[in-house]
Order: C-alpha cells, then structure tokens, then sequence
C-alpha cells in the first residue's frame, strides 16, 4: 500500500506565552494550540475540518505548511517526515502544498501588483522566462475567472472576493497537489461564498487537486468534503466520511455543530429542538482534564475527567473520541 | 497547452496600469500646501547651493583686503562691492561662504539620512524578520552603541585623526542608523505576523527575498518619513559640532560654522553675517519639516 499523500501524526504545537505582568525571567506558560492531532487525507480527497474559532485548525494549517514548528508529533508528506527537513527542503514543498487564507486582502501584499503576486510560486520555482510567467500568470487569472488585463492592478483595487481570486491563483499556478483553504470564504459576502466555493470546487476537479478545507461550521464543508474532520480545543475528536458524520454524528460536540447548522425552512427550523451548545470554549492554556469537552457535554459523566479519550475507529472509516455517547443521556 | 489569446503575453503588455499606493500617496502629498511649498523652498535652497558658486563674484576663501579692518562699514551687504550678503569679519564674501556652507550642511543631511536609510533599514528587517536569537543579539548591539555618549565618541575621533570632512560622516554615519534600525525592526515585527508574508513563507520564498520584496517596500513608507525628518537633525547635529570648533575646517565652513562665527561678532554691528546663514538654516529646516509632515500624511494607510 502506498502512503497516503498526508498524514499528521500526533501532531503537538504548543506556543510559549508570557502571563500578563509576569517577569521576564519567569518560565511562559505552554498554550496547547493542537494536541495530538491525527489526520490522514488520500490522493485527490477532499478532506473539511470544522471546529469553532479558536480549535486550533489554523495552527494546524500552518504547522503542515511550515509556519508554525510542530512541537510534538509528525506531518508525513507522501510518507516522508517533512518537520524533519532542514529550510531549504522545506522551501521545496511551497510547490507542492499551497495555501488560500481567511483574509483576502491580508494575504495580498500591498505593494505588489496582481502579476508579481501571483507569479510569485513561479519564479520561487521555476525559472521560466519572464513572458513565459506573464503567459501563464494570463491563463491563471482566466482560470479563476478574473480578465488577465488587470494584471497591472494593485490588491486595494478589488473586492473581497476577487482578492480570494487573486489568493487562488497564486496557490494553483505551480500546479501544486494540496492545496489547504483555511476559512476561504468567511471573510467574503454571503453572496459570493457560493461562486468562491463553486470555483474550488472546480479546480479541484479539473486540476487533480487535493484538498484541506477548514471552516467554523458544516454548512460549507458537507457540500464540499470527502471526508470531514471535527476539531474541538486543539483535539481531533471524530472524523468520517461526509455523509456518515452528516447522517450518524456521534460525538456529543460534532451532534451539537450539526444542529447548530440552520434549515433553510424557517418553519422547520423554528420548529425544531436542537441542543444549544452552552458556555465557552475552554482556555488552551488550561484545558479541562480527561476528555476538554466535558465542561460543556450534555451527557458527561464523572469518569470523563480521568483520561483522555482516545479516537477510536467505531465503523470503517468512522473514529470518535467518546466511548459514551452511545449510552444514553439527554442528548 | 489550451489557447488563450486573451492572455497572451503581448496583450497583456498593453493592460492597463494599476494604481499602485505609492501613486495615490504621490497625489495627496501634491494637495498639500506646506509640504509642496517646504519642497519649493528645498528646491530653491539646492538651487543656491548647486548654482551659487558660477554666479558668485567672489570666491569663498577669498580675502577683500579693502575691507579688511572696516568690516562694520565696507562689508556692509551691497550691490556695487559684489559682496551681496557683505562680508565676514576676515573680509571674504559671506555670499560665496553660505553658498559653500549650505553646500556641506545639505551634504551631512542627506548623507547622514541615506547611511540611515540603507543600514538601518536592512539591520532593523533583518533582525525583526529573524527574530529569536539572531534579533536580540543584533538590538543588543544597537543598545550599547546608542548607550555610548556619541559626542564623546565624535569629539574622540576628531581628535585621534584629525578634523576632516570624512571623520565627520564616519561620526554621523555610526550614530544616524541606529533608530532607523529600531524603527525598521518594530514594523518588521509587526508584518511578519501579516498573511501576505506568511503566504511567502509558505511558498517557500527565500528569506532575503521576502525581507527585501515583502518587508522592505511595506516599511518605506515610515521610512522615508523619518528619514526627511532625520536630515534637519543631522543638519543641526552638525551644526552643533561646529559650534563647538569640532566640525568642518576652515577655509570650508557650514551653516552651523557661520551662524557660529556671526554670533560671534553680534555686538560689532555686524548682523548681517548672523542674519544670512540663520535665514538659510531656518528655512532649510522649516522646509524638510513640512516635506516630512507632508509625506506622513500622504503615506498615512489610515484615511484611504
Ligand atoms: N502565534 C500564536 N501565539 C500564541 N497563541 C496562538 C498563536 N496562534 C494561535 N494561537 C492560539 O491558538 C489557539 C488556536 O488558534 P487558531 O489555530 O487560530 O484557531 P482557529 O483557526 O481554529 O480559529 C487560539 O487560542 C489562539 O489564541
Ligand atoms: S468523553 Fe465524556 S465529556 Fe467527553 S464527549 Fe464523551 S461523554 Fe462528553
Ligand atoms: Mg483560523
């Protein structure tokens, strides 16, 4: 069997942070961004990882990129351990992994026109000639669906969603084999989610792409994902492939997200009950003992704040973090 | 390869031009009054210093010995002696002399602020790009020179090799960077945490690429303001020294060498040898203030 193209290993990052008013010489506090975090993503899947703001699915993002050190743990790329390499390897793989972040036009540099930005992965890369980059920068732009006549323009002159456009363009343009969306379209005008998803969703099909699509909510990720993973505190707590995490949702925290997603039938909606998901989310500097979530799951026992849960396969395919969300209770 | 005729590279060569920030700012510094009148009087001041020597009369080191011993009544400024801003009190043509000290003074300004501009720009994003080990090794560097009295330092140098113009740029080029570098370092910090750098990073852009692509064009901006604010300082830095009898050599001299020997003579009815150089100083100031005031709003990303 061939490894799969990306598999994060018991992945750890942990940032050191300085308590506020403490001495400089006092030992920084360890926040638990991610805390071993398996993931797997095949060739060519799509794989959605939801959890709400502050879960730890950017610091994942960006631990797999490379932004951000692994602290524990590994990120397997096409079996090799790339938290092993040394800089200039890890340089290598911007042509195979990319990324498309949450702001638009954060991710664009000011200064910089829309051809520099986005043949910016070709000249790291490459070393076609300066014409050949126009040539394809001009394909990119169309393939995106913007004119390749605004090359010359700056990031401030687009819109949101045309900026995503441009942040697009510049992750695909050296046909790269992942690309990770972190939170494409939640900066963007309901109104142009749709088209934003729609073109990704595109690509992927035309290019051969494979995908980690991260987003607070299901409502996105469901439509787009092959598989989904469900992240709460820095934790993997269930994953499955996206009609049965939809359609049989077993941890206690992916049930309540799934409620948490609307009907678009308002007298459906109104009329239903749906398990509100109470309090905050804990503090990754401190997080709760045994299983994080048992500060706000509707079916905690005592037993739950002893030992950490592990993600056990229950089907195929199907992990949950919970040994007892199948043994009743008010869910 | 699919065809593509909208993108080919010749049709995208006629695309048209963006409106780059540095084009908008370029427009709002034109709108603003004092900052374009500050750059008419620069320009004026440049003009007096670049042309003065061809059509002054008299040279700079040049003694009128008609004068010499009646200063107070024949090196009055006059039309028909050709000594138009008068004389000094040796006698030689203080026209001729402020053409010659505004030429040395804008010299240690503009090249005080460019050793500033290029080292500290480049020391200040190298250090808070790389931050950790690397930064607080080379902010501690930093530290301890400015620590150093650097009139200590100057005046020491001065001594050891002698008063010459290039020990007193080697003084103010050791010193000119060094908050040039804290500035360059603190909005490094500040946009390395932004996404376009990460995106670059990821990318796999070499580090020294990004300093220069990314960081360096995102801190011009602060960068140039601060340096149009430097040079008035090096300009008065200057003119302290020589105000002290440390700065530049005579026959050579400097705003801050003539307003120091007019002051010198101020009981003697002499005012004008204080009231000519003063002007230019006061103006020369003046003018690179509202120049920087100017250029602050304009790059201002606030209220775009
Ligand atoms: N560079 C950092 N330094 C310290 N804490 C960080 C840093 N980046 C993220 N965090 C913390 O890690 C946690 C997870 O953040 P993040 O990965 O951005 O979550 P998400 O993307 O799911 O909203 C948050 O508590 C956040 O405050
Ligand atoms: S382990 Fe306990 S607290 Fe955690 S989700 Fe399951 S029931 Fe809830
Ligand atoms: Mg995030």
């Amino acid at each position: 069997m061939t490894a799969p193209l990306l598999s994060v290993e018991g992945l750890d990052v942990t940032f050191p942070v300085m308590p506020r008013g403490a001495w400089p010489w006092t030992k920084p506090a360890g926040l638990q961004a991610v805390s071993k975090a398996d993931l797997v993503l095949q060739r060519g899947e799509t794989l959605g990882l939801v959890g709400e703001s502050g879960s730890g699915k950017s610091t994942l993002a960006r631990a797999v990129i490379g932004t951000v050190p692994a602290t524990g743990g590994r990120v397997m790329w096409k079996g090799r351990d790339v938290t092993a390499l040394d800089p200039a390897g890890r340089r290598k793989l911007g042509r195979e992994v990319q990324m498309v972040f949450q702001d638009p036009l954060a991710a664009l540099n000011p200064r910089m026109n829309v051809g520099q930005i986005v043949a910016e992965p070709l000249a790291t890369h490459t070393d076609l000639s300066a014409k050949e980059r126009r040539t394809r920068v001009g394909e990119m732009m169309e393939r995106v669906g913007l004119l390749p006549n605004l090359v010359n323009r700056y990031p401030h002159e687009f819109s949101g969603g045309q900026c995503q456009r441009i942040g697009i363009a510049r992750a695909l343009i050296t046909k790269p084999e992942l690309l990770i969306c972190d939170e494409p379209v939640s900066a963007l005008d309901v109104s142009v989610q749709a088209q934003v998803v729609n073109l990704l969703a595109g690509l992927q099909r035309d290019m051969g792409l494979s995908m980690l699509f991260i987003a607070h909510d299901l409502s996105v990720v469901r439509h787009i994902s092959t598989r989904i993973a469900v992240m709460y505190l820095g934790r993997i707590v269930e994953t499955a492939p996206a009609a049965a995490l939809v359609a049989d949702p077993r941890h206690p925290y992916t049930r309540a997200l799934i409620a948490s997603v609307p009907i678009p039938d308002p007298v459906r909606e109104r009329a239903r009950s749906r398990p509100v998901l109470e309090g905050e989310l804990p503090s990754p500097l401190n997080p709760p003992s045994g299983c994080v979530f048992r500060t706000r799951c509707p079916i905690a026992r005592p037993d739950c704040a002893t030992a950490r849960p592990p993600l056990v396969e229950e089907a195929p395919d199907h992990r949950v973090a919970c040994p007892y969300h199948d043994r009743g209770g008010p869910v | 390869m699919r065809t593509a005729t909208l993108s080919d590279a010749s049709a995208l060569a006629t695309a048209p031009k963006g409106r780059s920030l540095w084009a908008d700012a370029r427009r709002r510094f034109f709108r603003n009054r004092a900052a374009v009148a500050g750059l008419v009087v620069l320009a004026l001041i440049a003009a007096f210093a670049l042309l003065g020597p061809w059509i002054a009369p008299w040279d700079y080191e040049e003694i009128d010995w008609a004068v010499l011993g009646s200063v107070e009544t024949m090196g009055r400024p006059s039309l028909e002696t050709g000594h138009w801003f008068g004389t000094d009190q040796l006698g030689r043509d203080l026209f001729a002399r402020t053409v010659q000290g505004t030429q040395i003074s804008l010299m240690v300004g503009i090249v005080g602020a460019l050793i500033a501009v290029v080292v500290g720009t480049l020391y200040g994003s190298v250090a808070g790009y790389f931050g950790g080990r690397v930064d607080g090794a080379m902010m501690r560097v930093v530290d301890v020179l400015m620590s150093i009295p650097y009139m200590f330092v100057l005046i020491l140098l001065l001594v050891v090799f002698g008063r010459s113009i290039l020990m007193l740029f080697v003084g103010i080029g050791l010193i000119s960077w060094l908050d040039m570098a804290r500035i360059a370092r603190g909005q490094t910090l500040a946009l390395r945490g932004k996404e376009f750098v990460e995106a670059a990073i990821a990318t796999g852009v070499h580090p020294f690429r990004i300093i220069l692509r990314h960081i360096v064009p995102n801190l011009l901006g602060v960068i140039i303001v601060y340096a149009t604010l430097l040079v008035p300082s090096m300009i008065i830095y200057e003119s302290f020294i020589s105000f002290l009898g440390l700065g530049v050599q005579e026959p050579l001299t400097s705003w801050g060498a003539l307003i120091n020997d007019g002051a010198a003579e101020m009981r003697n009815g002499t005012s004008w040898q204080l009231l000519f150089p003063l002007g230019f100083f006061v103006a020369g100031l003046f003018a690179f203030f509202f120049i920087g005031d100017g250029l602050r709003d304009a790059l201002d990303p606030k209220d775009r």
